[in-house]
């Protein structure tokens, strides 16, 4: 059984309706990757997987219903999702903001947790005391990516974690998420326009197009497939 | 000299209520973006609550600090309703100015209601502190004498910050309340219930509200629905000057508005009757220089 399963899902803002039939899957330990065009739906489902809006159809987490509980419900169950803008608190530091991440768990192993992250990304290590909002923005995403783990949870969503950052920088977020798969076992269900980063590190792929899957398939064979590319990657 | 410190003092004692009061301001604008134009009247019904449990002739004849405990219990229970009926709906339709409206007729309704209930004439309000004055130290034949009244008063209000500011930085709780202030959104995606914070932030400014309400009351020979008029436009330009978003700002403005108002009544004679120019002159003066205030960000944020 996969971890995450949506089958049918409909839903968008309003009487806007943004995802028309949505069917996917995420097992668990893998990498799936989202992509398609601004519009096509990705981050609205995204937004529908956490409870940010109403959606209809079957959200599927660990065997239990998820749709339709609020953020904060979906958030407890285990599910880490990084909102494009990074969801940054700005004005508290970059140890507080990680805090945050593991705020309502009640393990004695946040210290331990904290020094883990602050290897992993020495960046946060070097700037913990200082206001969040006053880091660069890809040591504004490796903040993101430290503050959901802290949370250990079991799904990571991620939204655009590319978006607004130079390719030098998101070459080195996509090797970091990569080890976060590999050496942690972290479950990822990644959006991203930049198909060819993202498809490297990924299992399984799905092309979006007007809130519909188009296309899906393995990572590997999507990238080298030059109609799927010429269509909908535009690379 | 004696004069000054004296009148310094009572300036620290004026300006920590007008500070606790912005503090109140300042909690409820960081964690819901709204201005709380209620926030004085919320006070003086605390106070009429404090009035009434704790008078002899009138009331319930509670010892004063049980009365103020009550108070101050029923006061965030009120602020967190207040919270969850009447300004999470009207913020929900997303119209800021909607909001307001609903602050100002609260300010307006409050009022009304508690003259209504507990009428119009001064009341007293036994106070919790020893009667008489303690002399604090003589310079060359000049005591400086202060009353225990304000002694109390400051000693209490201090230890109100202080404890405020452990709750917010060094728990648990005060890392989610300030988690929600900074992004309510980020916040609910990992898993804090906002709208439980909200709740507390308003329970919480409340409550402070029916403390520095409670406490300025004992202080006057007697009180009545106009208690908070003057505190509260203190407040505001205690908040204001403090920079809208900082706790330690409101408290320092609040300070700085209050020994400011205690000197000029005191040594500028022409003002009489007028000294509330002298630290809103004060105010504006800092604001143009400094327009976020003296504690308050100037937004350095990245993309």
């Amino acid at each position: 059984m996969s971890l995450l399963e949506l089958a049918n899902v409909q839903g968008g803002y309003g009487p806007v309706r943004v995802l028309h039939d949505i069917d996917l899957a995420v097992e668990e330990g893998h990498v799936a990757v989202v992509l398609g065009a601004n519009g096509a739906g990705k981050t609205t489902t995204l937004r529908a997987i956490s409870g940010l809006i109403h959606a209809q159809g079957d959200i599927i987490f660990d065997g239990r219903q998820i749709l339709g509980r609020s953020p904060e419900a979906v958030a407890r169950l285990g599910i880490a999702h990084v909102p494009q803008g990074r969801g940054t608190f700005t004005e508290l530091t970059v140890e507080e903001n990680l805090r945050i991440g593991a705020v309502n768990r009640s393990d004695g192993d946040v210290r331990s947790d904290l020094e883990r992250w602050y290897s992993v990304f020495p960046r946060l290590a070097d700037r913990r005391n200082q206001e969040a909002g006053s880091m660069s923005g890809g040591e504004q995403q490796m903040l993101a990516l430290a503050r959901a783990m802290m949370a250990r949870p079991r799904l990571l969503l991620l939204d655009e974690p590319s978006l607004g950052l130079a390719p030098l920088v998101t070459r080195e977020l996509f090797a970091q998420l990569g080890d976060l798969n590999r050496n942690h076992g972290m479950t990822v269900l990644v959006v991203e326009q930049n198909a060819n980063l993202a498809l490297d590190i990924g299992n399984w792929g799905y092309v979006l197009e007007a809130g519909r899957i188009a296309v899906q398939g393995d990572a590997r064979q999507l990238h080298d497939d030059e109609a799927v590319r010429k269509a909908y990657l535009g690379f | 000299m004696q004069l000054f410190v004296e009148q310094v003092i009572n300036g620290i004692g004026n300006g920590l209520v007008y500070g606790s009061v912005a503090l109140a301001l300042v909690i409820i604008f960081r964690t819901t973006g709204v201005l709380n134009f209620a926030q004085g009247e919320m006070a003086l019904f605390s106070t009429y609550i404090t009035w009434k449990l704790a008078s002899e002739s009138d009331g319930f004849g509670l010892p004063i600090v049980a009365a103020i405990g009550v108070s101050m219990a029923v006061a965030f229970v009120a602020g967190a309703v207040i919270e969850r009926v009447l300004i999470r709906p009207v913020e929900q339709a997303r119209s800021p100015l909607n909001v307001v409206i609903v602050t100002l007729g609260l300010f307006l309704g409050l009022n009304s209601v508690a003259q209504l209930i507990f009428g119009t004439d001064p009341q007293l309000m036994p106070s919790p502190f020893p009667e008489g004055n303690v002399e604090l130290f003589s310079s060359g034949g000049d005591a400086v004498v202060v009353s225990k009244d304000t002694i109390g008063l400051i000693a209490v209000l201090v230890a109100e910050c202080v404890l405020l500011w452990l709750l917010l930085q060094r728990t648990k709780l005060g890392l989610k309340l300030r988690a929600v202030a900074a992004n309510p959104d980020s916040a609910r995606l990992h898993g804090i219930r906002a709208g439980t914070m909200l709740m507390l932030g308003w329970g919480m400014a409340a409550a402070i509200g029916a403390l520095a309400g409670s406490l300025v009351a004992s202080q006057r020979t007697g009180f009545d629905g106009s208690l908070m008029q003057i505190i509260i436009v203190y407040a505001f330009a205690a908040a204001a000057l403090g920079g809208f978003d900082s706790l330690i700002g409101a408290v320092v403005a609040g300070l700085i508005v209050g020994i400011a108002d205690a000197l000029t009544v005191q040594y500028v004679d022409p003002l009489e009757g007028i000294e509330v120019v002298v630290p809103l002159g004060l105010i504006l003066v800092v604001l143009i220089v400094l327009p976020n205030g003296l504690f308050g960000r100037r937004t350095v944020e990245r993309v």
